[in-house]
């Protein structure tokens, strides 16, 4: 385990190619270990990578012909995070908990495209039903908690589900509640108050819970190393005495290993980890962003290092996959993405006389 | 002495809940090995246990937003502020998650949640501790909003507040939680949304909650001897106000007026005063009145502090002014 104070700041040898500091943290990690999987893991991984980048570039795509309005946050670039870490989870009794750039989250977590294309679409069949939009997307069946437009609000609701996790072991005897949640959120997050004092909960009670850092370096326009006292995030880990872990963000097989054994720690008791992937958002930060302020070279660095072409090449050295799957499995994809709009334009809208309807609770409705 | 002081009435309520249903849990600052700092949860940790009844550390925003996700996740958490203003840190998770979550979320989730804690203005508090907190939550949408105002009805309405699958903001008063009173013996539960009758008349209906109630009752004991014939009513529910009692009681006196703690400017008179306007115009023979405290910060000197929230002779006064005013 990368643990604590024992990776001094890393600095390469070799600087100065130019994409920042960010970006030379990839080269000093202290560790690149990546999981060992089977054909049928890499697929299905490879699947939801794929499903997640090409449902995003549907939805700039059908965002700029007018079908989808408001802030729409894309996740290209950062896939190797959602399929990494909630392909390491399990779907419907591990919890997941995300922010305004949620689409590939719920989409890992297991809500169907066509539900999430709906929400996006504003259609009574989206997970939300149209009340919610892109940055709340929320399905109880997908035990997806949330996507929370506020920066932070996330991560104490993500640290109550895990606290029920404990609850329902210790409080009520259930001795096979064992569920883990993962809360998710950016670099410019941790500066704020609720993570902090999340840390400090988590860890004093020993709660099942991921702490997932999605470091793409930007915040908006703000840089990260001009928001932050210390960079390297990972490390704030050690002040609350939680296990905290770097790794590289645009590598989905470390993250899932880096993944299993945060939810292992978490499964049997050990408590929280503080899980900072590296990585870097391929668009702007949303889709109103001119994105003036990143720098070409910065920008170039990382899309070498897309996610998908890193795990593709890791699939054909292993033998794995072969392209010809590979390429069978996008074209899948694409019609699951294409059926997903089909769907989202003829579904129907809310109805007006149901404006009201979810205010107040309409039944006893406890699990 | 017999009878029950409202802090036990309280506590009974909870303890009662709690043994009836395990998935109802407390959180908050000194809530355990403490027992709140108003003894609310005195001893219930010892009972329950200190998952059940959680000390959390000093961070409003983020214990009550854990209310929220163990909510969502089965859990019927009580959080209990320490004081209730202490709450405008936790703004964010009562607006954001609390109040708009189910909505927002289609009606994935429920939000069974209680927050509870002493409200209103004390002796010498100073401003912070003196805080009137419902009229700045009473925009939010999907909270209901109670304060109790008697040890009956605080048992009551807690064990109400603690079964409804909505969130409830449940205001105590920092000086009754000494109140003793008889209380109905074995179990009963009070309506969330019911205003409560304290005093059938005629002539006038006082509006008004929590503390200012036994104001009140001072107002209308002082008029009986002028044959003024109040019609006194408790709010209790402050969202959403329980509108039929209100018109019943405005049909019936043609005059009303509002005897609140909170400030004049968009406190819970305010509201409520466009409502009745809007529904009850026709039968009022004299413009609604309100009494609210003053706008201003609470000050900490106690002849100030007495100037700053609404008096009983104030009350007389506005009555004697309002029912010589007939049409
Ligand atoms: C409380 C709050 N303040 C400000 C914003 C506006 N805002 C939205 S995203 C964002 C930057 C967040 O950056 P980061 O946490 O790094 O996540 P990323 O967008 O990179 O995924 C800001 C300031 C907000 N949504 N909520």
């Amino acid at each position: 385990m990368a643990n604590q104070t024992t990776n001094p700041i890393n600095k390469p040898e070799e600087k100065g190619f130019g994409a920042g500091e960010h970006a030379e943290r990839l080269s000093g990690l202290a560790t690149t270990e990546q999981a060992e999987i089977d054909k049928k893991t890499g697929l299905d991984i490879f699947r939801d990578m794929t499903l997640g980048r090409r449902f995003e570039d549907k939805c700039a795509e059908m965002y700029y012909r007018g079908k989808m309005f408001g802030f729409v946050h894309l996740y290209n670039g950062q896939e190797a995070v959602s399929s990494g870490v909630i392909g390491a989870m399990k779907k419907k009794h591990d919890w997941f908990c995300s922010t305004y750039r949620d689409h590939v989250h719920a989409l890992s977590a297991g809500v169907p495209a066509r539900e999430v294309m709906s929400e996006l679409f504003g259609k009574e069949t989206g997970c939300s039903k149209g009340r919610g939009g892109s940055m709340h997307l929320f399905s109880k069946e997908h035990h997806l908690l949330g996507g929370y437009a506020f920066i932070g609000e996330g991560i104490p609701v993500a640290v109550g589900a895990a606290f029920t996790s404990k609850y329902k072991k210790e409080a009520l005897g259930e001795k096979q509640s064992d569920s883990v949640t993962a809360a998710f959120f950016g670099d410019g997050t941790c500066n704020n108050g609720q993570f902090f004092e999340c840390l400090n909960m988590a860890q004093l009670w020993k709660l099942p819970i991921l702490f997932v850092v999605e470091n793409n370096k930007w915040a908006i326009g703000m840089a990260h190393d001009r928001a932050t006292s210390d960079p390297e995030i990972w490390r704030k880990a050690n002040s609350f005495g939680m296990a905290g872990e770097e790794v590289n963000g645009m590598d989905v097989l470390a993250v899932r290993e880096a993944a299993i054994r945060a939810i292992k720690r978490a499964r049997n008791g050990e408590g929280p980890t503080l899980l900072e992937c590296l990585t870097y958002r391929f668009r702007g930060h949303s889709l109103a962003d001119p994105d003036e302020l990143r720098q070409e070279e910065e920008k170039q660095f990382w899309s070498e290092r897309d996610p998908l072409k890193a795990l593709e090449k890791d699939l054909l050295t292993r033998s794995l996959a072969t392209t010809e799957e590979l390429r069978a499995i996008e074209k899948e994809i694409d019609k699951e993405v294409t059926d997903a709009v089909e769907f989202a334009l003829e579904a129907p809208e809310p109805k007006p006389e149901e404006l009201t309807r979810y205010i107040w609770a309409e039944k006893e409705e406890r699990f | 002495m017999a009878g029950t002081l409202l802090f036990n009435a309280l506590r009974e309520a909870i303890d009662e809940e709690m043994a009836r249903d395990s998935l109802v849990c407390v959180m908050g600052e000194d809530v355990g090995h403490y027992g709140g700092s108003y003894k609310v949860t005195k001893d219930l940790c010892e009972k329950y246990g200190e998952l059940r009844v959680l000390d959390t550390p000093i961070a409003e925003n983020s214990f009550t937003g854990m209310a929220v996700g163990a909510a969502m996740t089965g859990l019927r958490p009580i959080v209990e502020g320490m004081n209730m203003g202490f709450l405008l840190l936790a703004f964010n998770q009562i607006s954001n998650n609390m109040g708009m979550l189910r909505y927002t979320s289609g009606g994935n989730y429920t939000i069974p949640t209680v927050v509870r804690g002493p409200g209103g203005v004390g002796r010498q508090l100073g401003a912070e501790h003196s805080q009137r907190l419902e009229a700045y939550f009473h925009a939010v949408p999907g909270i209901k909003i109670v304060a109790c105002s008697t040890p009956t009805n605080a048992k009551g309405l807690m064990k109400a507040a603690i079964r409804d699958d909505n969130p409830v903001l449940f205001f105590e008063h920092v000086l009754l939680y000494n109140l003793t009173e008889e209380i109905p013996s074995g179990e009963y539960v009070c309506a969330l949304d019911q205003a409560d009758l304290v005093k059938e008349g005629k002539d006038v209906t006082i509006l008004t909650y929590s503390r200012m109630r036994h104001h009140c009752l001072k107002a209308v004991e002082m008029l009986e001897s002028e044959d003024i014939d109040v019609e006194l009513i408790d709010l209790i529910s402050l969202k959403p106000f329980d509108m039929d009692t209100i018109k019943r009681s405005i049909a019936k006196t043609n005059r009303v007026i509002i005897v609140e703690e909170c400030m004049k400017t968009g406190g819970i008179g305010a509201e409520l005063i466009a409502l009745i306007t809007e529904e009850c115009f026709d039968d009022l023979d004299a413009p609604p009145v309100r009494l609210s405290s003053q706008d201003i910060p609470t000050p900490y000197n106690g002849k100030l502090e007495n100037l700053t929230i609404i008096q009983p002779h104030q009350i007389v006064e506005s009555v004697q002014k309002i029912v010589s005013k007939g049409v």
